[in-house]
């Protein structure tokens, strides 16, 4: 850690958050409802840290009556996740949203729609996080603003009893935190892709519970990737509904709206630039864009660019574990990891049993975060009561970016940081993948890991990000090269077609080395299919 | 990127070092916040919704820096323009949170694909 000559700030709590995005804040409110005493710490600030910040989340929502609408929603979900998605966590989240989100109108003003209809599910990310925070704040919940967690602390029994960080507005002051339970909602990664509000989820939080036991599902689905003007994190995707796209010679390219929408505009992209015309969105909606999405029209505007009469060059943004499902493995619907007094909640969380092998961006995610953060932060407070002893005798957990395996030299991060993007961004490494490419990435990701894990120091939270980045990457493309197969969000341009023995979740872990195993407890999956491998 | 703060506007109240969730920003001595760490930037743009003063211009270039004057951007009228349009503050009355509007035109959208394909006029390779 950066020195600081500040001596470190050492706090008790019942229940410790990593992370003070959407899930973490749900998290928190729940906890303290429960009674604990709550701690949240956030690397950024807590309000406008995360990627729903920035955005707009749209929540999975279906009214309980009539009580066919929430059978026909999971049985049509649980179609679509191609038999990765489990029936009663989706009914759980259903409910929980439907539930909760109301509870949020003291501090959030839920649009009303042209009937007077109160609408829930679509919430402004700006209002929403500041909503949240008013409401953590209003429970008594101390928050620690630009603290980032850097290592979890266990006690002597192995369970999780804190966390230990810095303050990085206070002189890098470091603090440690004693926990009666801890949750991580530290998000998901988008390998440092400029998906809008992405930039500072590094992928801590699997890091962190992989140091302390804890194992990953679904690491392969991170290939989703989302639209934006070329140059913009702007990855609204909305107006882009009713776009049309053209080649550089200005021909009209073949890219309906529709699922397979982003696959087809990649393959465009792979043969050169991309434009596009917002014309055909409807004038009605055209007119009200700005108060509907206010930051949408802020990019075209500033660049002088009329997107309704103009073509403008579009990107594909990877999405990562964001938009992709992948993290850390949940034993239950409470965020109970498989170590004592850790529990994950939002996209700290593989999603795969309640979104199946597709992505959850739209709905499920944040149906998931806000659901799986009210559970996580209840079973924490239950757990935390029963855990009489504050213990400060705790041993820290962190290792590669903080206590290297030999001997400590400067490591090119920049490098590293780059290496990372160039093995999960490209469409013919992450989207189109094979075996043979998954291999290279696989050796080169090799290389940067043992470079930070055996020499890097603590020295900067920049360098303890980037091996989070690379163990992440290191997890989803080892998982990727096992499934041989093309399921979801996971393509292999040599096993284009689903194998119906690999209906299963994948899951992996490991940190010098990496392993993938079948979960044994997936629906469909027969014993004997799958080796693991390391 | 954040590319600048207007000096005249700026009322050093602190909010965008605040809530800058890449933390790019650091008090200044003479009381203006400083550009500290402009590469880490994300453009997300919420340090300009949080500033009640409209001093704050972020470019919409994520991956490049570009040259941006004062006179430009307060002749531009963009200053406050994120602000304004979430009906933050004192546009409150004026700019209503129409977000619930997003699931309307995705419906209309798959329906207008729907349609599109049932009609299916070829339009591949039009100028």
């Amino acid at each position: 850690m950066v020195s600081s000559s500040l001596e470190e700030l050492s706090l008790m709590a019942d229940v410790l958050i990593v992370g003070g995005g959407m899930a973490g804040a749900w998290a928190a409110t729940s906890a303290a409802q429960a009674g604990a005493k709550v701690v949240l710490a956030d690397k950024g600030y807590c309000g406008t840290s995360g990627v729903t910040a920035a955005a707009g989340p749209g929540h999975w929502w279906v009214p309980p009556d009539p009580p066919a609408a929430r059978d026909t929603a999971v049985a049509s979900r649980i179609a679509a996740g191609l038999g990765l998605g489990e029936t009663e966590w989706m009914y759980r989240i259903l409910d929980q949203t439907w539930r909760t989100l109301p509870t949020l109108a003291r501090y959030y003003k839920f649009g009303v729609d042209d009937e007077g209809r109160v609408n829930y599910r679509a919430v402004r990310g700006p209002e929403y996080m500041r909503a949240l925070r008013q409401q953590v704040l209003d429970h008594g919940v101390t928050i620690l603003d630009h603290s980032p967690v850097l290592e979890l602390l266990a006690r002597s029994d192995g369970s999780i009893g804190g966390a230990g960080g810095q303050r990085r507005q206070v002189g890098g002051r470091a603090y440690r935190i004693a926990a009666g339970a801890v949750v991580l909602a530290a998000g998901g990664t988008s390998f440092l892709s400029h998906l809008l509000g992405s930039q500072t989820n590094t992928g801590d939080g699997y890091l962190m519970a992989a140091e302390a036991g804890a194992e990953m599902s679904g690491m392969e689905f991170t290939a989703a990737y989302t639209i934006a003007p070329a140059h913009s994190t702007m990855t609204r995707s909305m107006a882009y509904a009713f776009a049309t796209y053209y080649d550089v010679d200005g021909y009209e390219l073949d890219l309906p709206f529709g699922p397979e929408q982003t696959v087809r505009l990649a393959r465009a992209l792979q043969r050169g630039p991309v434009y596009c015309s917002l014309d055909r969105l409807p004038d009605d909606i055209k007119a009200r864009l700005h108060t509907i999405s206010p930051n949408v029209p802020l990019v075209f505007d500033r660049w002088g660019i009329d997107p309704y009469r103009d073509r403008f060059e579009v990107t594909l943004h990877n999405d990562g574990t964001i938009r992709g499902i992948g993290g850390v493995r949940v034993d239950d619907v409470n965020g109970a990891t498989s170590v004592p007094g850790l529990f994950v909640a939002g996209d700290n969380a593989s999603r795969e049993k309640v979104a199946g092998a597709i992505s959850g961006g739209g709905n499920v995610n944040s149906a998931w975060a806000l659901s799986s953060g009210v559970f996580a932060g209840a079973a924490a407070a239950r757990v935390a009561r029963s855990t009489k002893s504050r213990s400060t005798e705790l041993s820290p957990l962190g290792q590669a970016g903080l206590r290297p395996r030999g001997r400590p030299k400067d490591v090119d991060k920049a490098a590293a940081r780059d290496g990372v993007r160039a093995e999960m961004h490209p469409f013919d490494k992450n989207l189109f993948r094979t075996g043979a490419g998954l291999a290279a990435s696989s050796q080169t990701l090799e290389g940067f890991w043992n470079e930070v894990a055996n020499h890097g120091q603590a020295s900067s939270i920049a360098l303890r990000e980037t091996a989070a980045l690379l163990a992440t990457a290191r997890w989803s493309v080892a998982t990727a090269a096992v499934r041989n197969e093309s399921r979801g969000l996971h393509r292999r341009e040599d096993h284009p077609v689903q194998d119906a023995r690999l209906a299963g979740r994948l899951l992996s872990g490991g940190l010098d080395r990496v392993w993938v195993a079948l979960d044994r407890r997936s629906a469909g999956v027969q014993p004997g299919q799958l080796k693991a491998v390391s | 990127m954040i590319e600048l703060i207007v000096a005249e506007r700026c009322t050093d109240c602190g909010a965008c070092i605040e809530v800058c969730p890449a933390n790019v920003l650091d008090p200044g001595r003479d009381g203006l916040p400083v550009l500290a760490r402009v590469e880490d930037c994300q453009t997300c743009f919420l340090c300009e919704l949080y500033c009640r003063a409209d001093a704050i211009y972020v470019a919409p270039d994520c991956d490049r820096r570009v040259a941006v004057s004062t006179e430009d951007v307060l002749a531009s009228g963009r200053l406050g323009q994120y602000r304004k349009h979430s009906g933050w503050d004192e546009w409150a009355e004026q700019f209503p949170n129409e977000q619930w509007l997003m699931e309307n035109v995705f419906r209309r959208a798959g329906e207008a694909a729907a349609q599109a394909k049932v009609t299916s006029a070829d339009v591949i390779r039009t100028k």
